[in-house]
């Protein structure tokens, strides 16, 4: 799986971090994402991909 | 209970769209179709206010998805036709066109429409702002327009005249609260919005009720406040609020009460659910009926309501999340807030434009507000968790 995030599309929502926190977090002056890993391992898989899902900007993208 | 062989989506939004996308997530293999009011693909209302009209994205980026991706959903898409009415035993779904839907479980998805004054939509210059042509319409006017106001100082209004002010515009905000937000806020949160308004140049004509508009020659002339001034206008935009769009459902045999009701699990009836801003559903957590009328809602519930479909019946009890972008301030809230609880600030500094405040309730911490720190808010979610769940379903 490859995790791809939109800087620019990014509302600072912080739903992506609450579904994967070892995946994403958020930059600490403006919330805006951080990815943490690009190849998250398989048992992380769920959990991106229910990020991917609730991100209010779909600023999460995913390749499997 | 059986999985159902169809599944018919009223709504083409945020909460329709995701609750198909979640059904085939889900492994759901049976016929789904998307029925929606207004002819664009699914897109986003979010940026309406704020990119959309401000210029900054064409309309076009508003979009949900690419065309690719809604048709791998393998969904069938009915655009550009209203739902009339509903029979809930029948599972049959009448439309403006004539066409007849029937499905084993019905979602309806059909959202809010603007509230407005009597007779405004035969008036020149006069706007809402709910759908991508609301807002392409009015940032058309609002390019020649001379004297902007704003009518509505909840989160829509306080947008529209941050975006429009953004925009070089005069801008006059009108509205019966003392400060803007203040019954969500409370009067130290409203107050510090009512000054970021003001060091910017929006001229605030709040606590006083907004009771019509002035029209010459069909155009509208102002707006009248019940002081008995008048607000010089040539372009006004009406955000005063909202109504779940339930019209439609007159006769449906379904209980409608400020929205759909539903029970914890956001069922409205056998085979009937309903989700997004139309949705008012028994939260299990707070003990009371909700609606939400927010953007992650409308995923988060869709979510929950696929779930409901397919058998699984967790109740539904989100802690309420929304954001609002006004300037180059981004304002979160997680939980609910109101104007009369004990506001803390516990992180940054008001004066210094950063900060996070919780608001409690009874000794209850119930919501939590940040200010230009998004981060930290978040942080502080888990502090507003138990008045709202006693563990989070994942679905």
């Amino acid at each position: 799986m490859k995790v791809t995030v939109d800087q620019h599309k990014c509302v600072a929502s912080g739903q992506c971090v609450m579904s994967a926190e070892q995946v994403f977090d958020q930059r600490d002056e403006d919330g805006i994402v951080v990815l943490l890993d690009e190849h998250p391992p398989a048992e992380q898989a769920d959990d991106v991909r229910h990020a991917a899902a609730v991100c209010p900007a779909l600023a999460v993208t995913i390749e499997e | 209970m059986s999985i159902p062989a169809d599944v018919l989506v009223v709504g083409a939004s945020a909460a329709g769209l995701s609750t198909a996308e979640a059904l085939r997530r889900k492994g759901f293999q049976g016929d789904v179709t998307v029925l929606g009011a207004e002819s664009h693909q699914p897109y986003d209302r979010p940026p309406l206010s704020k990119q959309v009209l401000s210029g900054v994205w064409e309309p076009g980026r508003a979009f949900l998805r690419e065309p690719a991706a809604l048709s791998s959903l393998d969904a069938e898409f009915v655009l550009g036709d209203a739902a009339v009415s509903l029979d809930a035993e029948a599972r049959t779904v009448h439309t403006a066109s004539g066409r007849v839907l029937r499905a084993d479980a019905i979602v309806v998805a059909t959202g809010l429409r603007p509230r407005t004054f009597a007779g405004q939509e035969d008036l020149a210059g006069v706007h809402v702002l709910r759908t991508l042509d609301d807002a392409s319409a009015l940032r058309t006017e609002l390019l020649t327009a001379s004297r902007v106001v704003v009518v509505g100082d909840g989160v829509l209004g306080t947008e529209i005249a941050a975006t429009a002010r953004t925009m070089g515009l005069p801008v006059t905000l009108a509205g019966p609260q003392p400060a803007p937000l203040e019954s969500q806020f409370g009067p130290m949160v409203a107050q510090r919005l009512a000054a970021l308004h003001t060091d910017r140049g929006v001229d605030l004509r709040l606590g006083g009720a907004v009771t019509g508009l002035g029209e010459r020659n069909g155009h509208v002339t102002g707006v009248h406040l019940a002081t008995g001034e008048v607000l010089p206008a040539d372009l006004v935009v009406v955000a005063f609020g909202s109504a779940p769009a339930t019209d439609w459902l007159t006769g449906s045999g379904l209980k409608v009460d400020n929205g759909v009701v539903c029970d914890s699990s956001c069922r409205a009836a056998d085979g009937i659910y309903a989700v997004g801003d139309v949705a008012r559903w028994h939260h299990a957590g707070l003990g009371t009926l909700l609606r939400l009328e927010n953007r992650t809602n409308a995923t988060e519930q869709a979510l929950h309501v696929a779930a409901a479909i397919l058998g699984e019946s967790p109740p539904y009890t989100p802690v309420p999340y929304f954001w609002t972008d006004q300037f180059d301030v981004k304002i979160q809230v997680y939980g609910v807030l109101s104007a009369d609880a004990e506001v803390t600030v516990v992180e940054g500094d008001m004066d210094q434009g950063r900060f996070v405040a919780l608001y409690r309730r009874n000794g209850t911490t119930t919501g939590v507000l940040g200010w230009r720190m998004p981060k930290q808010t978040r942080l502080r979610r888990q502090e507003v968790v138990d008045a709202f769940q006693k563990s989070r379903n994942r679905v």
